[in-house]
């Protein structure tokens, strides 16, 4: 497969947020700032290209019907990785957070990919395939999460630019759907042209 | 796909292999973290000490002792003081009525009991609501306020303290750890 392609689909024509709609636990909890959605975004990245390439390796001696629970072994594993290292060099993204990133266990695109693309491909079109998800998941709650900031909190990565409080229902739970709705009519607007 | 037969044997030892492996890693990384993890936690503690009793000469953290709550455990108490005399206490104490999982804090009293400041240690909150406890905009109502007179309940319970909008359980635990630690010091007849 071509390998731009490969890396390319994960940004817009196969998003896991816009178009496949994986993984919306988190991505509606963590985007009520921008900095919070792509510090999410990096992690899960971080896990994705890990479990990808280690999974793609090891698919041909992994026997078929126990491959769920090796799968998740590794996912975990990563994850825990991911948790220490956060809470070691940045205590206050990993304050922020918080049970959301052990939570990355069991967001259905890592094992989506690990199951639907790593295991079937080469370790190298994985670790691309892993790459461009993560960059998509990553853009997505980015977007998400700077739209809902500023409507919700009247700031942008923090910097407030207006004075008082903003649309509250942008940083609540409803808020995320509403913005979330339109994130994904506007991409299948783009996809119909 | 694979191209192990899926016979038992190969199972067990495929899954016995990956979480031996996987164990390994995470001993490795658990190790090569354990330390800067210990020193962000001392360097947020002390931090925490500075931003919630004045300015101090001795080392908190050295003279630090547990003072019982009465409910069955103790808190940690830091004791700021000028040469010999103490001008405040940082209590570290916490919380179970987060809205999810615990939520630790630190806060700081005057001799006299009137709260100086609160810091969040730690906690679980929703992103964007909960976490606001963190702010000024909350947190600064609770300053120069003596728990004796101050009612530390939010107005929804015939309190005092304006709970954050959409977060009433984070506020109402918040209250609940410093009136906490309000009562440990009193019972510990440090006025």
């Amino acid at each position: 497969m071509n390998q731009l392609r490969n890396f390319t689909k994960g940004l817009l024509r196969e998003n896991p947020i816009l178009v496949m709609v994986l993984g919306t636990c988190p991505t509606l909890a963590t985007t009520s700032s921008s900095l919070n959605g792509m510090g999410m975004g990096f992690a899960t990245t971080f896990v994705l290209i890990g479990s990808n390439v280690v999974i793609s390796l090891l698919s041909k001696v992994i026997p078929d019907k126990v491959r769920i629970p090796a799968f998740i072994v590794v996912i975990a594993s990563f994850v825990t990785v991911v948790d220490l290292v956060m809470q070691a060099y940045v205590p206050d993204l990993y304050l922020t957070l918080g049970i959301f990133i052990p939570l990355i266990v069991v967001n259905c695109i890592v094992l989506g990919r690990a199951e639907a693309f790593a295991s079937k491909n080469s370790v190298w079109s994985s670790f691309i395939d892993g790459a461009g998800m993560g960059l998509g998941f990553t853009l997505a709650l980015g977007i998400l999460g700077a739209f809902r900031e500023v409507l919700g909190s009247g700031a942008i990565f923090g910097h407030k630019f207006i004075q008082g409080d903003g649309i509250l229902v942008f940083i609540l739970a409803p808020g995320a759907f509403i913005a979330l709705g339109y994130m994904i009519a506007l991409v299948n607007k783009i996809k119909q042209n | 796909m694979a191209n192990t037969e899926s016979t038992f044997r190969n199972m067990t030892l495929s899954l016995t292999l990956i979480a031996v492996v996987s164990s390994a890693l995470l001993g490795f990384v658990y190790e090569a973290t354990k330390e800067p993890i210990a020193l962000s936690n001392l360097d947020k503690k002390l931090d925490a000490i500075r931003q919630v009793v004045p300015e101090f000469t001795n080392n908190p953290n050295d003279e630090m002792f547990l003072l019982p709550t009465g409910e069955g455990d103790s808190l940690e108490v830091f004791p700021a003081k000028q040469g010999d005399e103490v001008i405040g206490y940082a209590v570290n104490t916490f919380t179970n009525r987060g809205f999810s999982g615990n939520i630790s804090l630190m806060a700081g009293f005057k001799p006299d009991g009137t709260i100086i400041n609160v810091m969040v240690l730690e906690h679980k909150e929703t992103p964007g609501l909960g976490t606001k406890m963190t702010e000024p905009e909350f947190k600064d109502q609770f300053i120069n306020k003596n728990p004796a007179d101050f009612g530390l309940k939010v107005k929804k319970d015939g309190g005092t303290v304006d709970a954050i909008t959409a977060a009433t359980i984070s506020s109402r635990a918040f209250c609940d750890a410093v009136q906490r630690a309000y009562n440990t010091l009193q019972k510990g007849g440090i006025k």
